[in-house]
């Protein structure tokens, strides 16, 4: 005997006002962000690093690894800042700032050639899997099933040991750790594409889609991707911060190049631990300069998918 | 729930099937003689010779492959080129360490991040809140190993209050049952030989816990704030309830599944942490054997050591699912 | 067999001794964010509620009635919400209370019936244990009592097998049982006043005439007092005496049942009244339903905020904001009202 209040259907909705009628996600977004302090704090970090890693050779007129002036460090002394040295040298005898800005230099390259190599070829193989997975049939969920087994294999190992073993087999070479890094980072990627499109397939405006006749694979491409991006580039921004410490973690382990005239964060505290007593400092600015690049990326990323999650818009 | 578990293992039979062929044809898929890129820069005559013939490079491939598996199969994970010693033997000896460690870390990482995130998480906004998030932010970004070396150097070396490195001052009598120091200590009832192994644990588990510790206390943050926003904690409150029993039943026992099901995460965590704290304290465990092997190029260990690891991180994974399995009564009951 | 009576005279505290259990006077909810306009969401709500006699407060979603109950109960959100008013119990002064002693008459003197069955129960936790725990927190009694009384409660609101239930889970009971087992949690310490706050809402049609039913029954048995909380008018009229229509956060009618179906006064509650299909009617009869949106209004303050929709409109009604006016037969806040009943000839009723 339920009597309802009927409701009143054919009243439009006022919209709410100008500014969410009709404006992309990513012009949203990046309003949402402007106003965020953390994400104004991680873009600025971030975009401090940027700049010193790519115009590192304008700030500074040393060499990286030159050792040119070992002849003042001593066994209980590493000259301290100086008029010529504004961070002091480091216990090779090269100049402290210098070793950390080329660092910022290994680290951006490192960091950005293992996440893209990560990225490309997880999404490949998440978007493979997922758009086989969607359609379905016998064929389908085959090549799901066993892309998905072979990123299981991937994730068998915490990551950083994954990255370790591969490094520690690929040799002493420059691309050793990129690699590595790279590879470690393909399941994150590959199940975040592969949920994305799998997501998708049920979702409403695909079947739409699919009633109106369009073919599968244009529906794919067309509609189902560009909603993946969002939360990819916010995955990659993350996932930069975490190559960086692995990049620098790998290093200290001693993997990657052998050449000790490249300079890189990591390298720099393995030298550090002996002179700690007599100059903490060589420690200390590698490690908060890894510490605080992975916090900028960090925040930035977090602040972007808060900004683009459609649950925290209006 | 035996049918789970029996299909979780057998899910593990593929996975390491399929590593133990990425490992077969790794080492050998390189471009150049096997033998030579193993031993990279220090290859010599001899010692090409040597690798020949403990791995078979010179006989077929199938027949390579064919003894690989059986010796696999049969526990033989190859023997150490530099000591001659079993690798499996090798990592038997050690683990204990870093299962001692492990724990502790895990440990302190949930006895304080728990706490520090519920507290967060009610006094969401305010100063307090504003803190536990900063420090669990920096707290994931810092570097266990950076973490590691400032402990070291600042409380050991420099300020002197705990020891700067072992497992346990050698000058201390101590028998050793279990291998787990601390324990060993309590079994045989030698108090000093305890005390001192957790003296030694201190440090390495304090920068071992940082990264699992910053990651709980921010899911359990964001999770006992979801919770505190559910119907059924209004009903709770309608009853006239205690908020000690509203945070205890209704609040908690809701929000800390999420916590559990990281749990697995946090051990693989906790394993690459070992790797990299272990060498900083000299601690005797696998991560610091790792670190060993790969500086003196020693394959066979490294290739142990990826199969040991990938059964224990799948049995502790297994474990916690069948741990939730087991708190949640809604995935019990079906 | 639980204590289930009323007493005639308030057990709780010193107060004026009254013949009004609960009296709700001028209560006013308002929610502000940090940096936001203030929304008010509920004003100028007056009404009272005595011993053992049936309130219906009805309203639209939005309409500010859920609100109203969470005030009165103490239970609104500390921060970002202003309460004005007052809210008395027994003569006592509800909002002035400690926190530790409103949470002694939640649940023994003043219990909610909420909306959602489904989220409404603590999914890890069992039945029985939720139903315990009131009354064990209320009423000195061991687990084993308690567990006995626990099941003599299910029984009692219909739900069959109990002993089993208890040790049950919520996501093993169907929606209409849950209903039932809050219903039980609820009166499980005999309270005074009940509020129930759109309790068959969420449930199946069939299933909503059954709970409504138990909770009828168990509301005359124990002659607890009931405020009824929702938007549809069938409800209120097989159970409440006295009912108040509520509109934007304000009431805009309050009277008895028979006079509110008999003959409504303000245009909502006849706009209500008006869109409900009826058998009664020839078929192909359009349906009247109001005209507009709820979120078609005026703030109270520059007027009605009724008017935008209301086919009685004057032009006083967009410039002044009617007070609720006490009538002989009702309070009523319209400046133009619908025509009192001896003035009717030939209204749809």
């Amino acid at each position: 005997m339920s009597i309802q209040i009927p409701p009143a259907a054919l009243a439009p909705d006022t919209l709410d006002s100008e500014e969410e009628h009709g404006v992309g996600l990513w012009r949203g977004a990046f309003r949402r962000m402007r106003r965020n302090p953390t994400a104004i704090v991680g873009a600025l970090i971030v975009l401090g690093f940027l700049l010193v890693a790519i115009f590192g050779p304008l700030l500074t007129s040393y060499q990286p690894g030159s050792a040119e002036w070992s002849g003042q460090v001593t066994p209980t002394s590493v000259p301290g800042p100086s008029e010529n040295h504004w961070l002091g040298l480091d216990r090779f005898g090269s100049d402290m700032w210098t070793q950390l800005v080329y660092g910022a230099r290994q680290s951006l390259v490192y960091g950005v050639v293992s996440t893209a190599l990560g990225l490309t070829v997880g999404a490949a193989l998440g978007a493979i899997a997922g758009g086989f997975g969607a359609i379905g049939g016998r064929f389908g969920t085959w090549v799901d099933t066993a892309i998905m087994r072979v990123v299981d294999i991937m994730l068998a190992i915490p990551s950083l040991l994954l990255a370790v073993s591969i490094a520690a087999v690929l040799g002493q070479n420059k691309y050793s750790i990129m690699i590595a890094v790279g590879v470690a980072q393909v399941p994150i990627f590959a199940r975040l594409l592969r949920g994305s499109m799998l997501g998708q397939g049920q979702a409403d405006y695909v079947l739409a889609a699919g009633a109106l006749g369009l073919r599968k694979r244009r529906i794919v491409i067309g509609h189902v991707m560009p909603n993946s991006i969002g939360p990819t580039i916010v995955q990659a921004t993350l996932n930069l911060a975490t190559a960086i410490i692995e990049v620098a973690a790998l290093s200290y382990l001693g993997l990657g190049e052998a050449d000790p005239a490249v300079a890189e964060w990591g390298r720099m505290l393995v030298a550090a631990q002996d002179r700690f007593d007599v100059a903490p400092r060589l420690a200390i600015l590698p490690g908060i300069a890894i510490a605080v690049t992975a916090l900028g990326f960090t925040l930035f990323g977090e602040a972007l998918r808060e900004a683009l999650d459609p649950r925290t818009r209006k | 729930m035996l049918r789970f578990v029996l299909r979780r293992l057998a899910l593990l039979v593929p996975v390491l099937v399929g590593l133990s062929i990425l490992l077969f044809a790794w080492v050998r898929a390189l471009p150049g003689d096997p033998a030579r890129s193993l031993l990279g820069e220090r290859a010599t005559p001899e010692g090409i010779a040597r690798v020949n013939e403990s791995y078979g490079f010179d006989q077929p491939l199938v027949q390579q492959y064919i003894t690989y598996v059986t010796a696999l199969l049969h526990g033989d994970f190859g023997s150490s080129i530099q000591t001659g010693q079993p690798v499996m033997d090798s990592f038997g000896e050690r683990f204990p360490a870093t299962l001692e460690l492990g724990f502790v870390a895990l440990m302190i990482a949930v006895v304080v991040g728990v706490p520090l995130g519920y507290l967060a998480a009610r006094h969401q906004g305010r100063v307090l809140d504003t803190a536990v998030v900063s420090g669990s932010l920096l707290g994931v970004v810092t570097p266990v190993f950076f973490l590691a070396i400032l402990l070291k150097l600042v409380f050991a070396d420099k300020l002197g209050w705990l020891p700067t490195a072992l497992r346990q001052d050698p000058r201390v009598d101590a028998t050793h049952v279990t291998y787990f120091y601390v324990l060993d200590g309590l079994l045989t009832r030698e108090w000093d030989a305890s005390w001192d192994a957790i003296i030694h644990l201190v440090l390495p588990a304090l920068a071992l816990a940082t990264i699992p510790l910053a990651i709980i206390v921010r899911i359990t943050r964001a999770s006992v704030a979801e919770v505190m926003n559910e119907d059924f904690v209004r009903t709770a409150e309608a009853k006239g309830l205690s908020r000690s029993t509203i945070s205890r039943r209704h609040v908690l026992r809701n929000a800390l599944l999420p916590v559990v099901t990281t749990i697995g995460l946090q051990a693989g965590l906790l394993f690459s942490g070992a790797v990299l704290t272990e060498t900083v304290f000299a601690f005797n465990g696998i991560g610091q054997y790792l670190f060993e092997a790969i500086g003196q190029r020693d394959y066979p260990v490294l290739q142990g050591f990826i199969i040991f690891i990938a059964i224990v991180y799948s049995l502790i994974n297994l474990t916690v699912d069948l741990a939730y399995g087991v708190i949640d009564p809604r995935v019990r009951t079906q | 067999m639980p204590e289930m009576t009323v007493q005639a005279e308030p057990t709780l505290g010193v107060g004026r001794r009254t013949d009004v259990l609960l009296s709700v006077r001028d209560l006013a909810v308002s929610f502000g964010l940090r940096g936001q306009k203030s929304v008010t969401a509920v004003d100028e709500v007056s009404f009272d509620i005595r011993p053992g006699q049936h309130v219906g407060l009805v309203g639209e979603s939005g309409s500010g009635k859920s609100v109203t109950a969470l005030a009165i109960m103490g239970l609104l959100p500390k921060r970002g919400v202003e309460v004005g008013g007052t809210v008395e119990y027994a003569g006592r002064d509800l909002r002035s209370l400690r926190e530790q002693d409103m949470a002694e008459l939640r649940g023994s003197d003043i219990a909610m019936v909420f909306q959602d069955p489904m989220s409404s129960l603590n999914p890890v936790v069992t039945i029985g244990i939720q139903l315990e725990e009131v009354i064990r927190r209320h009423e000195k009694v061991d687990k084993r009592e308690a567990r006995d009384r626990a099941e003599v409660l299910l029984r009692r609101v219909g739900i069959p097998d109990p002993g089993r239930r208890l040790g049950e889970y919520p996501h093993q009971l169907s929606g209409g049982m849950r209903q039932r087992v809050l219903i039980a949690i609820a009166l499980a310490c005999g309270p005074k006043l009940l509020i129930a706050d759109e309790p068959t809402t969420a449930l199946d049609v069939t299933i909503q005439a059954q709970v409504l039913e138990v909770l009828k029954e168990l509301v005359a048995e124990t002659d607890a007092a009931l405020l009824m909380i929702t938007h549809d008018l069938g409800v209120v009229a097989g159970l409440c005496d006295e009912v108040n229509v509520m509109y934007a956060g304000r009431i805009v009618e309050s009277t008895t049942r028979a006079r509110l179906f008999a003959a409504p006064r303000h245009p909502y509650t006849g706009g209500l009244l008006e869109s409900i299909p009826r058998l009664d009617k020839p078929r192909g009869t359009p349906l009247r339903p109001i005209p507009g949106s709820p979120t078609q209004t005026i703030p109270w303050t520059e007027g009605c905020a009724f008017a935008p929709r209301c086919r009685n409109k004057i032009d006083q009604c967009t410039e002044t904001s009617p007070a609720l006016e006490k009538l002989a037969d009702r309070k009523l806040r319209c400046f133009n009202p619908l025509p009192a009943e001896a003035d009717r000839n030939g209204v749809d009723e």
